[in-house]
């Protein structure tokens, strides 16, 4: 662990931990995991000053991986822990990575209210429709005609629209990336983290072994054909009418994080008990 | 006149009557002079209308329980007097004031025997420009008390009328010195002793609020809150206070959350605490294994109500106490610990921060409505030396590990900003260093680790209140050891000396010291608020109990009073 690394010398290298990524061979989230690297050393931040934040399921890994502070909380609730952390550390870089099913079935309700709350974080959904841990479920972005043990012959459901939830939810930065581009999403990456607030990032990342047919997805993305903005209204309109496979930054908001002003206050207790003697 | 050491006042009223203000003037009058107290309110779920009394009780000495009988009874009205017909009791010895406009006396007073004296309060009330009948009721309650004048009660109300104008101040004590003067004519008999010659004014607090203040005292300064009856006061507490001492407090979207994110503060450094009540513990336990597994240390304060599911959100059971012990999946080691009375819940959230930090593990509280909602006037309670100081890493050279084995148990913990510390904190089953694993070596010698450390911890004198040295024990926890108490005096009158054992530290057991606590008892009586017998079937599973036992539990929402106890004791021969 060197632990030193700085803007000038900082290397991917510095951030990958020692411990073996296990993920199936062809997994998109190997990629994912080389983005973040690469993106913490574009930033130059010292990998104690980062923390990765997780939940459950196959993107969950990810913490343990990195050469950054990790924690690999329970099921669905990384957003919530992440948000405490934040709140009283705002001197770390927080990260949180997770998937569909964690972020999006379990953690839906976090995923409304982080976006609301607009912390100064990064939320990096590592996406590919469905869960992969337990072996192939629908999760809430898999197709409703996509067939399952779990849902023969398909869900019949409409998959959720993460990005959309994420506009109408107040995240302060959106975008889309693909797996399959590294140094494209590692931009991406290191431009969410920069952006104050609540940055929300999809990853689209192949599940090649219950999703085999994702493998086509390298075929389907393409760079989102307009520019970014910051108006919301259009960022709707934009989304609304998504394919699926836009990539890059698709709103970049200018709302204030949320950070509850600490005094540094040392009065003494004693004051507190004022209140008490009538 | 007569004295009593203390004398207890049930107030009545509709919804809006006014009924639980009076009480709160008359605590914080008898607090000011020095009089202890414990002031309860009681009224349904709603929020407006509908029942409420005010149950107060005030004494020379400290407080802890409702007395068995009311001495002293003033309905402002009846009209919703049968909904309270169980839970305040009255008897031959009880003067009720009563309005004769305010509808029938139900028959939980007619059947009583109680004295009934009628003074018209609305009649009185309307010969005062602007009065209110419960201003009427606060001056004659003021006077049989024994307060020296209709004016004792004015800080009070100035205090609390501040905001509505002198005019609103002036029509109020009007009215109380109108009651006061009615009062003159009705034989009451006795008076409250005064308060003592060396009588301190009187902290004036809520349990809720008590257990906010302990916290702090023991090194909290971020809560994580989502509202529940009857905790939401502890949370409501510490949003300003834990922002004048540097702290900060974030409201959640869920009890999930709420754990959750202090979880995620405490592991970047900051002693943690959420509170709330039955139905959220429930929601929480799985975080908690987490905190359990993960060596993150966190407060979780359940202010318990009746249960299970919604049960009965205003009153008080004792029905979380499995929850709280065995409610984890898998073997997770962690604290349990339960104040005994207002007071001690400054005590035991101070203690249980400490234990928490000290022992990087999770500590649930088990506090209840009866103490957390009520107002009690006490001394003010002691400072202690309990003050949260994790063992941390913070020069490290060469690989750390997270979750060295160490005598102890507790290994050094880096926070994030520790250069070389990194590490991921983790629920998976891992290995020293914190890497997972799901070899049965890392297993057990995690799983001896978190149990190693909680067991060959010293946890002293406070572990429980262990009083007396009669051979018939009582053994209860929570708020029903103040009624324990009093029952084990009223014994001593009729010759029959009594051990009270209360466990202040539930989990980890402490088998030794109950034995030594328990040492030449001849019977022990198990007193505890649940309809199933939680504590007597706990107290089976850990303890071995050296003598005949007899169980005395009963469900909420009627307290357990120290007659009940007394009796339950006498009538064992």
């Amino acid at each position: 662990m060197s632990g030193v690394a700085t803007r000038s010398t900082a290397k991917p290298a510095d951030y990958k931990s020692d411990v073996n990524a296990i993920w199936c061979p062809g997994c998109g989230d190997y990629h994912v995991l080389m983005s973040f690297t690469r993106a913490f050393a574009q930033l130059g931040l010292p990998p104690e000053q980062i923390v990765v934040v997780s939940g459950i399921g196959c993107s969950s890994r990810i913490p343990a991986y990195t050469n950054c502070y990790g924690f690999h909380g329970v099921h669905g609730r990384s957003l919530a822990l992440a948000a405490g952390l934040k709140v009283t550390r705002p001197d770390l870089t927080v990260v949180v990575a997770s998937g569909d099913g964690d972020g999006y079935s379990i953690g839906g309700n976090h995923f409304l209210h982080a976006c609301r709350r607009n912390i100064d974080m990064t939320y990096v959904v590592m996406d590919n429709h469905i869960y992969g841990m337990t072996k192939g479920q629908p999760s809430p972005t898999t197709e409703p005609e996509f067939d399952t043990a779990l849902a023969p012959g398909g869900t019949g459901v409409r998959p959720f629209h993460p990005l959309v939830v994420a506009l109408a939810s107040g995240a302060n930065f959106i975008a889309r990336c693909f797996s399959g581009e590294p140094n494209e999403t590692a931009n991406v990456l290191a431009e969410g983290i920069g952006h104050p607030g609540f940055s929300f990032i999809e990853i689209l990342s192949p599940c090649v072994t219950f999703r085999p047919d994702e493998r086509a997805w390298k075929e389907r993305v393409h760079p989102a054909p307009v520019a970014e903005t910051s108006d919301q209204g259009k960022a709707a309109r934009r989304l609304m009418t998504d394919d699926g496979f836009n990539l890059g930054i698709l709103y970049r908001g200018n709302r204030a994080p949320f950070q509850p002003a600490v005094s540094k206050s040392d009065i003494d207790l004693s004051e507190l008990e004022k209140d008490f003697e009538l | 006149m007569a004295t009593s050491p203390s004398i207890s006042l049930a107030i009545l009223g509709s919804g809006g009557a006014g009924a639980l203000t009076t009480g709160d003037m008359l605590l914080e009058t008898a607090s000011a002079a020095g009089w202890h107290g414990l002031y309860t309110r009681t009224l349904g779920p709603q929020i407006r209308g509908g029942e409420a009394a005010g149950l107060l009780r005030l004494a020379v000495h400290p407080v802890e329980c409702l007395p068995d009988q009311f001495d002293l009874l003033v309905g402002i009205d009846w009209l919703n007097a049968h909904r309270f017909g169980a839970e305040i009791k009255v008897g031959p010895q009880t003067l009720v004031i009563s309005d004769p406009r305010g509808g029938d006396l139900p028959p939980m007073i007619t059947e009583s025997g109680a004295r009934v004296v009628e003074v018209p309060m609305k009649d009185m009330a309307k010969a005062v420009p602007n009065g209110r009948p419960n201003m009427i009721a606060l001056g004659i309650a003021s006077r049989l008390l024994g307060f020296g004048s209709a004016e004792q009660v004015s800080a009070a109300i100035t205090r609390r009328l501040a905001e509505k104008g002198a005019a609103a101040i002036e029509a109020s004590l009007a009215g109380i010195k109108s009651g006061f003067g009615a009062a003159e004519g009705i034989a009451f008999g006795t008076q409250l002793a005064p308060p003592g010659a060396n009588a301190a004014r009187r902290w004036l607090l809520s349990g809720n609020e008590a257990t906010g203040l302990g916290a702090i005292r023991g090194g909290v300064r971020f809560a994580a809150a989502y509202p529940i009856t009857p905790a939401t006061e502890v949370l409501e507490w510490l949003a300003p206070n834990l922002a004048k001492v540097g702290g900060t407090l974030l409201q959640a979207e869920d009890e999930l959350a709420a754990i959750n994110m202090i979880i995620g503060a405490s592991y970047g450094g900051t002693p943690s605490l959420t509170a709330t009540s039955g139905p959220g513990l429930s929601l929480m336990v799985e975080a908690l294994g987490l905190a359990t597994a993960a060596e993150i240390p966190i407060v979780v304060v359940d202010v318990m109500r009746g249960g299970p599911s919604t049960g009965i959100p205003t009153k008080s059971e004792q029905g979380d106490l499995n929850i709280a012990v065995y409610g984890m999946h898998g073997d997770a080691p962690h604290l349990v610990l339960a104040p005994q009375s207002v007071g001690d819940c400054v005590f035991t959230a101070q203690w249980a921060t400490y234990l928490a930090e000290t022992l990087q593990a999770p500590a649930i509280i088990l506090s209840d409505q009866f103490m957390g909602q009520s107002r009690a006037a006490i001394a003010r309670p002691a400072d202690l030396a309990f003050i949260g100081a994790r063992t941390m890493a913070t020069e490290i050279s060469g690989t750390y590990n997270r979750h060295a084995m160490a005598t102890n148990g507790v290994s050094p913990m880096a926070i994030p900003g520790t250069r070389d510390g990194q590490y991921t904190a983790d629920g998976l089953t891992h290995s020293e260093r914190g890497t997972p694993t799901s070899g049965a070596a890392d297993h057990l010698a995690q799983l001896d680790k978190r149990r190693d450390k909680l067991e060959q911890f010293d946890f002293g004198d406070h572990w429980a209140s262990v009083e007396g040295a009669g051979d018939t024990a009582i053994l209860t926890w929570g708020s029903l050891t103040g009624a324990a108490r009093e029952a084990a005096g009223r014994a001593a009158a009729d010759g029959i000396d009594i051990r009270i054992v209360a466990p202040r530290l539930l989990a980890p057991v402490q088998p030794r010291r109950l034995a030594a606590a328990l040492a030449g008892v001849k019977r022990i009586m198990v007193v505890e608020q649940t309809h199933g017998g939680q504590f007597h079937k706990y107290l089976r599973a850990h303890y071995d109990l050296p003598a005949p036992v007899r169980a005395f539990n009963r469900p909420g929402p009627l307290p357990i009073g120290t007659g009940e106890i007394h009796r339950a004791i006498t009538e064992w021969r």
